[in-house]
């Protein structure tokens, strides 16, 4: 009798926490995708919360300080790992594939400041939506360099 | 020279860390005192041989050997020389090696002490630290080395511990690239050590653990002799985040503390668990209760340990899947499974005598509402451990790669973080053994009234927002209840000692370090829930580029900009940014502000300093984001208001006096008999009833 009132109580936060887990999942799931998926889903991927990585392309990035909107276009880059790995790692990718003029592009719409990591061959991770116009309106906007061991071999250029 | 010598002294101690784990094996097989004697000097020798190789990466560091591909990573010629030094935990090379040194400080302490009466312990603690630090040194020594040099072989420079050929000459670049501008900042240099001091420290409990387990020596030993060390191990973890959230605060610009990110939620896991498992081990001591669920609870603490160590260093974490482009990856995974199966393998075989001495009664018993704080603990870990790992399960499942960001962490974590303030209010005044709604009630209804009071006022004045009216009806509970907590035990020891009030108060917490120090470090936790409400769902933002004499309005503040300079610190190594703004508050002129940026050339890389002002009620928080370079008219801004998050501060500093004092040492608790204690507490208990 008594050890049944613990049970009940621990199924109770139990199930109390597998609703909360699902529920918020459910809010606020975001759907990880390249360009290249994106472009392939059309219309379907407008007004959905989508998380979009890829290539910055320096030459792009305009930014108007006065309402603070940042603009900048991505190229596609692979999502699978092995693919990176195989190419010789994430900053050969991303060299790759900013200077491969046919990669599929997006135009990305940010406003806020301009943050300090974004330059040429940056990987953006951009959360936001897609609008009609086919225009990415980013509402946060993450940025990774990557420095990787391989590339840590110094220019030899530099030997004196 | 240093670095050939510097490898050699690493590899030695490696394979004194393996002599030393393999000798306390067969010593304990065949009861070889001598055998096991040998291994625990051989556990001594690994902590002055890790320091010798430590200083020479140091000296390497200091002076420049940017032939040392570490050194070439993380210094530059720029870079004065403490930050030099504090390079060493800069990368992921060398902060396995620090992460080793610790581990070798930590084991050597411990297999230093008394062990006259837990001797059967010794050989199999010095087991399990030897298997980590050798995971560790080989690591180092076979995978991450922070010795490898630059060779110019054929034309071409590559990185190596040797030549990699007989021709090669070792290639000396003029320059390193120097540390990450964003790790230059005196929170960044302490807080890697202080979360790695807590990971580290927790390998000693677990190392305990596994050696009662073995041994099958079952009782309560284990965690009496760990209970400090854990205590000192949250500590540091606990300090290790909040210098994190500080460090994200001032430098990362973006207004916040901590972003749900991955690597984050990597040292956040450990912390839930290690938290779970401070409170139930005060179960398992007092009512001899919950005794296999305090080994899961170290078991899982050391394997989040080992993982976490791994996902903060191992760089680019964009996702769970960066993990595996790291090459030592998969051994950090393979290390965590073989000792998640060996640990939990070993418990399957003691659980029967593990079995609880005590029947949980009543559900408003201290030990009930000590469990369901466990259980919400553990909930907040299946929280974060899903949210790190959906995007695989849903890849799996649906083919379909689907993340879920900080708002699911909050939505989900809300409720139960919620749930551990209501219980931090009420489990401090509930019985061992038995209460009811009635006793219970009887010693809460005054917190509760005050409380309610509270929150009327608050709803009046402040905030109508029910996320809001509900987390601070909760802090004040806390709050009250705690506080009344002090005064009945210093009035109840008044009365019986005839002291005055304040001496009262002293002594009783002097005698009851453990608990008190408890409830002041409940009384921080509260105090930091206020500034994370504060600025979770109070802060105000506004932006906008103002030109001299301009200004923004927000939340009563003005601020007016005045002008700006740019200027190169050649020696440094870096150009500066700044803007002079004044600050207003309705009307009343409040001082100058100064948010710069940053820019350092060796990395080319921005640091967006902001200028801030610091009250209790808020915090004024502004970034100079950009600026026209020809006139140095125009200056943009980002301007946060930040409500009450300076309580989130003064409650951490309140929190590590909480945890000192309880840690403080006194005379020898371990060595008291288990029940008599909990007679004393009773008493105590009920005489402040």
């Amino acid at each position: 009798m008594k050890f049944n009132k613990f049970i009940l109580g621990g199924m109770l936060i139990l199930a109390a926490v597998i609703y909360l887990i699902a529920s918020s999942t459910q809010a606020s799931a975001e759907y990880f995708m390249t360009v290249d998926e994106l472009k392939e889903d059309g219309a379907n991927a407008y007004g959905k919360s989508l998380r979009l990585s890829g290539a910055v392309i320096g030459n792009t990035i305009q930014y108007d300080p006065q309402t603070l909107t940042l603009t900048f276009e991505i190229a596609h880059v692979t999502g699978d790992n092995k693919e990176i790995e195989a190419m010789g790692g994430l900053a050969e990718a991303l060299y790759q594939a900013v200077n491969d003029p046919s990669r599929q592009r997006v135009t990305i719409v940010y406003v806020g400041p301009k943050p300090d990591l974004l330059r040429n061959e940056a990987q953006a991770i951009v959360t936001g939506k897609l609008d009609e116009n086919g225009v990415f309106q980013a509402e946060e906007l993450l940025l990774k360099c990557p420095t990787r061991y391989e590339e840590a071999v110094p220019e030899q250029a530099s030997e004196n | 020279m240093f670095a050939e010598f510097g490898y050699g002294v690493l590899l030695v101690s490696f394979i004194v860390t393996v002599y030393s784990g393999i000798a306390a094996v067969y010593g304990a097989m065949n009861k070889s005192a001598s055998l096991v004697e040998s291994a625990r000097r051989a556990q001594l020798l690994t902590f002055p041989l890790i320091t010798i190789s430590a200083l020479a990466l140091i000296y390497l560091l200091v002076n420049n050997h940017f032939e040392v591909a570490f050194v070439y990573e993380v210094t530059s010629r720029s870079m004065p020389t403490y930050l030099k030094v504090t390079a060493w935990w800069g990368g992921q090379a060398g902060s396995l090696v620090f992460w080793s040194w610790l581990l070798a400080v930590f084991t050597s302490a411990v297999t230093l002490r008394k062990w006259d009466r837990d001797i059967e312990f010794l050989p199999w603690v010095i087991v399990v630290s030897s298997i980590t630090l050798a995971f560790f040194l080989g690591m180092v020594v076979f995978y991450e080395n922070p010795f490898t040099r630059f060779w110019l072989s054929n034309g071409n420079v590559v990185p190596g511990m040797f030549p990699p050929s007989a021709a090669a000459t070792i290639f000396t670049p003029q320059d390193g690239q120097g540390l990450n501008p964003l790790l230059r900042h005196p929170g960044m240099i302490i807080h890697p050590p202080m979360l790695y001091l807590g990971f580290v420290s927790y390998v000693i409990p677990y190392a305990f653990a596994m050696a009662a387990l073995i041994t099958g020596r079952t009782d309560d030993r284990w965690t009496r002799i760990t209970r400090r060390w854990s205590l000192w191990a949250w500590l540091f973890l606990s300090f290790g985040l909040v210098l994190g959230g500080r460090w994200a605060y001032d430098v990362l610009g973006w207004g916040g503390y901590w972003g749900w990110d991955p690597v984050e939620i990597a040292a956040f896991m450990p912390w839930l668990t290690g938290t779970a498992f401070l409170h139930s081990v005060m179960i398992q001591e007092k009512r001899g209760m919950l005794k296999h669920w305090n080994m899961i609870l170290i078991i899982l603490t050391y394997a989040l340990v080992i993982f976490g160590t791994f996902l903060t260093r191992s760089g680019v974490l964009s996702s769970v899947h960066a993990f595996a482009n790291s090459p030592i990856g998969p051994f950090f995974m393979g290390f965590v499974s073989l000792s998640l199966i060996a640990s939990v393998a070993l418990l399957i075989k003691r659980w029967p005598e593990l079995r609880s001495e005590t029947e949980m009664k009543s559900m408003l018993s201290r030990e009930a509402l000590f469990l369901l704080n466990n259980l919400l603990f553990m909930s907040i870990l299946v929280v974060c451990f899903w949210g790190v790992i959906f995007p695989l399960i849903s890849e799996l499942f649906t083919g379909q790669k689907v993340t879920v960001g900080p708002p699911f962490y909050e939505r989900a974590t809300g409720p139960l973080f919620a749930g551990l303030l209501f219980l931090m209010a009420i489990a401090p005044l509930s019985a061992w053994g038995h209460s009811t709604v009635k006793t219970l009630g009887r010693a809460l209804w005054k917190s509760f009234a005050a409380a309610s009071i509270v929150t009327v006022v608050l709803i009046a004045t402040y905030t109508q927002n029910v996320y809001a009216v509900i987390g601070f009806f909760l802090i004040a509970l806390v709050l009250f209840a705690t506080l009344h907590e002090f005064w009945r035990g210093a009035r109840a020891r008044q009365k019986a000692q005839g002291e005055n009030f304040f001496s009262a108060l002293a002594n009783l917490m002097g005698r009851n370090r453990r608990r008190y120090g408890g409830y002041i470090i409940h009384i921080s936790m509260a105090l930091m829930a206020i500034g994370i409400l504060g600025i979770e769902i109070f802060q105000k933002e506004t932006q906008g580029t103002l030109s001299s004499g301009e200004e923004l309005n927000i939340a009563g503040y003005t601020v007016q900009y005045r002008e700006l300079a740019s200027w190169d610190d050649r020696g440094a190594g870096v150009n500066y940014t700044r803007a002079i703004v004044d600050v207003y508050e309705n009307g009343i002129y409040l001082g100058q502000l100064t948010p710069r940026i940053d820019y350092y050339f060796d990395s080319q890389q921005n640091m967006t300093i902001p200028g801030q002002r610091s009250t209790f009620k808020d915090d004024l928080y502004i970034l100079l984001v950009d600026w026209q370079p020809v006139s140095t008219i125009g200056a943009t801004f980002k301007i946060y208001v930040n409500p009450l998050v300076n309580w989130l501060w003064i409650g951490s500093i309140l929190f590590l006096f909480g945890v000192i004092f309880a840690a403080w040492p006194e005379n020898d608790p371990a060595d008291e008999p288990a029940r008599r204690k909990v007679t004393r507490d009773n008493r105590q208990a009920s005489a402040a009833d």
